[in-house]
């Protein structure tokens, strides 16, 4: 049976791990690649790399992490942040990344998902959402780095990536993220019935109860943490013992 | 041992090189004819989009090289699927050296197939020492039927081909490179078949 993912996010500046609460107040919590290691050992399914803050020369430096990685883990992972060309995309799946991220060049340029589709397939194209909840906006999609509300609303808009050839989704509720206080579950089960490749829920979890309501009433297909985990608090052996108790898939 | 991975600029060939080595082997990328001909062994990892693929193995005549190789081969995930006939993916006419089709999953479940899954009745010297229901790492939207030549299968909600076995060819639809432990020990495998 297919299994539920679990997957630890690692935000790279400067080529060292860090986690903004609420996209603010960040702290530094490791080098990437022992972390990653770890997270491999500790069970983890996936991992997905977030260069926040990728500049051109920065983009060079991150590539040779990605490899530094690629180099060192046998589970797959995730890249992102700054990519904006398919030749971007092409750079960081020969250093050996398995999938890429899209934020805000697939809301400013929509072709390139197709673009990056047709070229290398959608199952390495996850396009990376950004959403927040007003009462009066609804759920909105927010780009670059959530400081910029778009005219998307986010189911519409999660429809619209996957027509254009995405191949999983990556949910941030920016009013959950951080918090602790758990995923947003109502916005991830819309988007999760709405399209047909995996939705990932990211954004709020704060315990063990919190990925079981992620899957079981979200339906999402994966959950993704930080802080949770570079911190200790939350154990990926102890959650997906807690998951399978739970009657949950997944791979212990 | 030489050990050679098809270089048809189509592949995640850095993760299956970096896999290797992890191993303690060394490969050489190549898509010259000579040095693919000489190899001990052939690994064909393929990511990507079929009539793509096949494009790349055209420019570089590889179509007409690959199907009359007789040593140990394998394809991986795309390189798995552009050994059989024909893709539903673009339409697509394969390389043909498996007589099977490659489908696209028709099913109320998430396309693609991404993560990981248990790989069930396993029947090749491929999986000597993975236990049934061991999990790997799958990412794909077509598939491979069941067949006379599965030699392992994965139930996505139906059973389909997790691994092929035609002749010197075999075929692997999840990604060893990506599978843990259990990946590495049936590249292993496949290294010493």
């Amino acid at each position: 049976m297919l299994t539920k993912r679990i997957i630890p996010c690692l935000d790279i500046k400067n080529g060292r791990t860090v986690k903004g609460v609420r996209f603010e107040n960040i702290r530094d919590a490791g080098d990437p690649v022992e972390l990653a290691k770890w997270y491999a050992e500790q069970g983890a399914d996936e991992l997905v790399f977030l260069d926040i803050t990728a500049t051109n020369e920065e983009r060079k430096t991150f590539a040779e992490l990605v490899r530094d990685i690629a180099r060192h883990i046998d589970i797959p992972f995730t890249v992102g942040g700054g990519i904006s060309a398919v030749a971007d995309v092409e750079v960081l799946l020969m250093a050996g990344a398995d999938k890429v991220s899209i934020n805000s060049a697939a809301i400013r340029n929509p072709q390139l998902i197709e673009d990056l589709a047709k070229r290398f397939g959608s199952q390495c194209v996850t396009v990376a959402v950004d959403t927040k909840y007003t009462e009066v906006t609804g759920w909105k999609v927010y780009a670059r780095a959530g400081t910029v509300e778009t005219e998307h609303t986010t189911v519409d808009w999660t429809r619209q990536v996957v027509d254009l050839g995405a191949g999983e989704i990556l949910l941030t509720s920016m009013n959950n993220d951080g918090t602790k206080a758990g995923f947003a579950l109502d916005i991830t089960r819309s988007v999760s019935e709405a399209v047909a490749v995996p939705v990932v829920a990211s954004g709020g979890a704060g315990t063990m109860q919190h990925f079981a309501d992620a899957f079981q009433i979200a339906h999402a297909d994966a959950a993704l943490a930080a802080s949770l985990f570079h911190f200790r608090e939350l154990s990926i052996p102890d959650l997906k013992q807690f998951l399978k108790a739970e009657g949950i898939a997944v791979r212990y | 041992m030489n050990l050679v991975i098809v270089d048809y600029k189509a592949g995640n060939v850095q993760s299956v090189l970096f896999a290797l080595e992890r191993l303690g082997v060394q490969a050489t990328l190549s898509s010259d004819f000579e040095t693919i001909r000489a190899a001990d062994k052939v690994i064909f990892p393929g990511v990507g989009e079929a009539s793509s693929a096949m494009a790349q193995l055209r420019a570089r005549n590889l179509d007409k090289l690959l199907p009359t190789l007789q040593q140990p081969f394998i394809g991986v995930c795309l390189g798995m699927q552009l050994l059989c006939e024909h893709s539903e993916e673009g339409d697509t006419e394969m390389l043909g050296i498996i007589p099977l089709p490659v489908k696209r999953f028709q099913t109320e479940l998430k396309v693609p197939h991404m993560g990981w899954n248990q790989l069930e009745k396993l029947q090749s010297p491929l999986f000597t020492g993975i236990a049934e229901g061991e999990y790997a790492y799958y990412v794909h939207s077509f598939y491979v039927p069941m067949s006379d030549y599965t030699i392992a299968q994965t139930s996505y909600p139906e059973p389909f081909s997790a691994a092929l076995q035609y002749k010197n060819f075999y075929a692997a639809q999840f990604h060893p490179e990506k599978s843990g432990a259990a990946g590495s020990q049936i590249l292993e495998n496949f290294l010493a078949i």
